[in-house]
């Protein structure tokens, strides 16, 4: 998508000889700050800010503007996802950034509760796994994503539902060991929690599964991941470009990464749907640890 | 705990191992289901006042009932309707008692049956098994009574859950389709013999396995109409929806038998005891087949919901790349780990899946300018209402309260004693002692009674109604010509009217 434009002098006060970087002063530094702290405020739309558009454009025609935009951007400690009309300026924290979002910061309640936070990061991982449900919804870049609040609890839960049948169709006692929280299979943690609850204000209860999802949902519309389209099924919202990159090119893998780092080695076909994934996993799945096993 | 002993170790063994262990947990977690219930009734003497009275585990037990019976297809039963339903029968347990007490305690039972107080808000039972090395290890059952659900525009509904449908019906590990023929079967044998209290209970039993049902083929649909992959399509939903329709034209053949049965039961019988058991029957079967069709209209959704769906999903241009099957790949794969390990993986997509805060930095010379500054104070009542100026409304009603209230007390007539419109004109006089409206009063609400709307006052459940009827017989009055009506009241029968309307319908 970059056009060779290197000999165009409009940005730049000295004409570049050919084939060197055009000098680039501080004004030119000034502009790529700008257009990274565009790019910090991620419900801000380009189409709607004349000024973005034009640094956004800039990017693309200008490589060393590009270039040096990338290296403000690093060294605030930012990851950029992808520059485009569409999506902005994306840019995501990296892991120490100071833009990081931390669980401890997020909910207050995980530091003490591991349960709690399973719960809270299973919410985000199943918002993004019913935005995009197969695998090439979350590769065509124009796909947009539909979810609910209801309606990913009901798709967990019956997730949930289909392994603790598989449980009981082998005879297996997947009641926790008391003194042993932490081998609970992970799917009883959501299943057992209430999905909602009657409150005196007539809110959901924040502890409630519903409840954590509409955290996250929350969460991630101020992160401009997600738009509010109604208010149906506990709130229905649909996808942003950049949440499509973020799931694609930061969340997925790293999650990916870290669960085959624990030996788990879900094998699918690529372009198969989700149940045979599902069923295949569990051999595996099962014999990586749960509790009647070890 | 016994069971054969194979060889000399595993006699040694305290006990043979987790098949063997099995349906004694089976049994623990039984138990531990009908604990909530036990424990309402030991809890009661910690509450503050006099609730000795009640017997707790009977609300519980009729709560659990009436949750069953309303919960629907999309939604479950009403919390407040639950309670009013269970007033009548906490009353009846202590009718010395103020209302607002019966009210305090099938709120209470029911918060108990969903265990408000809890985040989980259920239940948690510890029972012990052996592991297959011999090893004792104590385990956790959590479990729910009744849960809540969320409903349409953000309401909450509650639903029974399987266990306490199991424990309600005490048919724990039952098929619900053979249980369902079973109960059938035996509610046709009791009708023919005439036992009908017998035949209520099955046909109630065979209520709660229709519940059942339809839960568990309302938990399949929703997976369909999630995702088109993660349904089988080409057999087993195809399968299980003509195996439901089956057992809907089946259900329903047999129904409409059996109501046919019970109606003629309930006609011919002479003794009211089983007469009015007859018609609850005729409620109870009725309901059974109102069930059974909305069962039915759903299963015929669902084929043109797949089609859609996989216009949608299918059949559109597929991708130049793949990319990572969230699903499949991650989440799936996810819920079977244990808790602990499972955290890594959803810490990491938390971490990197969220985005971006930019921190709030706060400049210490703000914050003390902040704190320093006094609150504004905040007009709490707003601008001051205009008086509105009132106008007494001249009272220009010809009749005054008292004259009405005499006036329907001499029109009280009992059903048996109608009486001349001249007679009552002439008491009216001798009431009022020369007040000529009083008189006037009487003789309009006998005009008026002359066509009384019977239909309305039906529908309207009145239990009598004043009629004015002209025999020829003309009023010889000083003040008042015309007809000298016979003015009597008729005795409604609205309960019974009610009845048929809604047989009929």
């Amino acid at each position: 998508m970059v056009s060779d434009h290197a000999e165009q002098p409009a940005w730049s006060e000295s004409a570049a000889p050919p084939g060197t970087p055009a000098a680039l002063t501080p004004a030119d530094a000034a502009d790529a700050a700008r257009l990274v702290s565009f790019g910090l405020q991620p419900r801000l739309q380009p189409a709607r800010e004349r000024e973005y558009t034009d640094l956004l454009r800039r990017y693309r025609e200008d490589p060393p503007f590009a270039r040096l935009a990338d290296a403000v951007a690093t060294g605030l400690g930012l990851v950029v996802l992808e520059v485009s009309p569409r999506a902005g300026m994306a840019v995501t924290a990296a892991e120490d950034s100071v833009f990081a979002v931390r669980m401890g910061d997020y909910s207050r309640r995980t530091a003490a509760d591991a349960t709690d936070r399973f719960l809270h990061g299973l919410a985000h991982l199943a918002v993004a796994a019913m935005s995009f449900p197969r695998p090439e919804d979350l590769a065509d870049d124009g796909y947009i994503g539909r979810v609910s609040v209801n309606g990913v609890d009901a798709f967990v839960r019956q997730a949930c539902l289909r392994l603790q049948e598989r449980a009981e169709e082998q005879g297996e006692n997947t009641d926790p060991a008391s003194d042993a929280p932490g081998l609970e299979a992970a799917w009883r943690v959501w299943s057992r929690r209430s999905a909602t609850g009657a409150t005196k204000d007539a809110r959901r209860p924040a502890g409630s599964t519903t409840g954590i999802i509409a955290k996250a949902v929350a969460f991630l519309t101020e992160s401009g991941f997600l738009q509010r389209t109604g208010d149906e099924s506990g709130g229905t919202f649909r996808t942003t470009a950049r949440y499509q990159l973020q799931v694609r090119d930061m969340a997925g893998s790293a999650a990916m990464a870290e669960l085959l780092e624990l030996g788990v080695v879900p094998v699918t076909d690529g372009t198969a749907s989700l149940l045979p994934a599902a069923q295949e996993d569990q051999e595996l799945a099962a014999d990586a640890g749960l509790p009647f096993h070890s | 705990m016994t069971s054969p002993a194979r060889t000399d170790s595993a006699a040694a063994r305290p006990a043979p191992g987790p098949a063997a262990d099995e349906g004694l947990a089976r049994r623990l977690r039984a138990l531990a289901c009908t604990a909530p219930l036990h424990d309402l009734d030991a809890r009661k003497a910690n509450l503050a006042g006099e609730y000795s009275g009640y017997a707790m585990a009977e609300v519980a037990l009729a709560a659990i009932d009436l949750v069953t019976l309303n919960m629907d297809f999309d939604t479950g039963a009403d919390h407040d309707q639950i309670v009013a339903r269970l007033l009548p029968r906490v009353a009846a347990q202590a009718p010395g008692r103020p209302a607002a007490e019966h009210q305090r305690v099938a709120q209470w039972v029911l918060e108990n049956l969903i265990n408000v107080g809890s985040v989980d808000r259920g239940f948690r039972a510890v029972y012990g098994t052996f592991a297959p090395d011999g090893s004792y290890v104590r385990r956790d059952y959590d479990f729910k009574l009744v849960e809540e659900v969320p409903g349409t525009g953000g309401s909450v509904y509650l639903r029974t859950t399987d266990e306490a449908v199991n424990v309600l019906v005490g048919a724990l590990d039952t098929d619900v389709t053979s249980a369902q023929i079973a109960a059938e079967v035996k509610l046709e044998v009791l009708i023919s013999r005439g036992r009908l209290a017998d035949a209520q209970l099955a046909a109630e039993q065979a209520r709660y396995r229709t519940v059942q049902y339809a839960e568990t083929l309302r938990r399949a649909l929703e997976a369909t109409r999630r995702n088109v992959r993660a349904v089988d399509w080409l057999t087993t939903v195809p399968d299980m929806i003509a195996e439901a329709l089956d057992h809907v034209a089946d259900r329903y053949r047999h129904e409409n038998a059996i109501l046919t049965n019970i109606r003629k039961a309930r006609d011919e019988s002479e003794e009211p005891d089983q007469k009015r058991r007859a018609a609850e029957l005729v409620d109870i079967v009725k309901d059974c087949i109102r069930r059974h069709t909305q069962l039915q209209s759903r299963l015929l959704e669902a084929g043109p919901l797949f089609r859609a769906e996989q216009d949608r999903q299918a059949f559109a241009a597929p991708a130049a790349r793949s990319g990572l099957d969230l699903y499949g790949q991650l989440l799936a794969p996810l819920l079977p780990l244990p808790v602990e390990r499972a955290s890594r993986v959803s810490d990491v997509f938390f971490a990197r899946g969220t985005g971006l805060r930019s921190p709030h930095s706060v400049r210490i010379g703000d914050l003390v300018e902040t704190l320093l500054t006094p609150p504004q104070e905040r007009e709490h009542l707003g601008a001051e209402m205009p008086e509105p100026d009132l106008i007494a409304t001249p009272d220009d009603s010809r009749f005054s309260e008292e004259q009405l209230a005499e006036a329907a007390e001499l029109l009280d007539l009992p059903a048996d004693a109608p009486r001349r419109l001249s007679g009552l004109l002439a008491e009216a006089r001798r009431r009022s002692g020369g007040d000529t409206e009083l008189p006037y009063l009487v003789a309009l609400l006998a005009v008026h009674a002359a066509s009384p709307a019977v239909g309305t006052a039906y529908r309207q459940g009145e239990q009598k109604l004043l009629f004015a009827v002209d025999d020829g017989t003309p009023l010889e009055d000083e003040e008042f010509g015309g007809a000298d009506l016979i003015v009597g009241t008729a005795l409604l029968d609205a309960a019974g009217m009610a009845a048929d309307r809604t047989e009929a319908a």
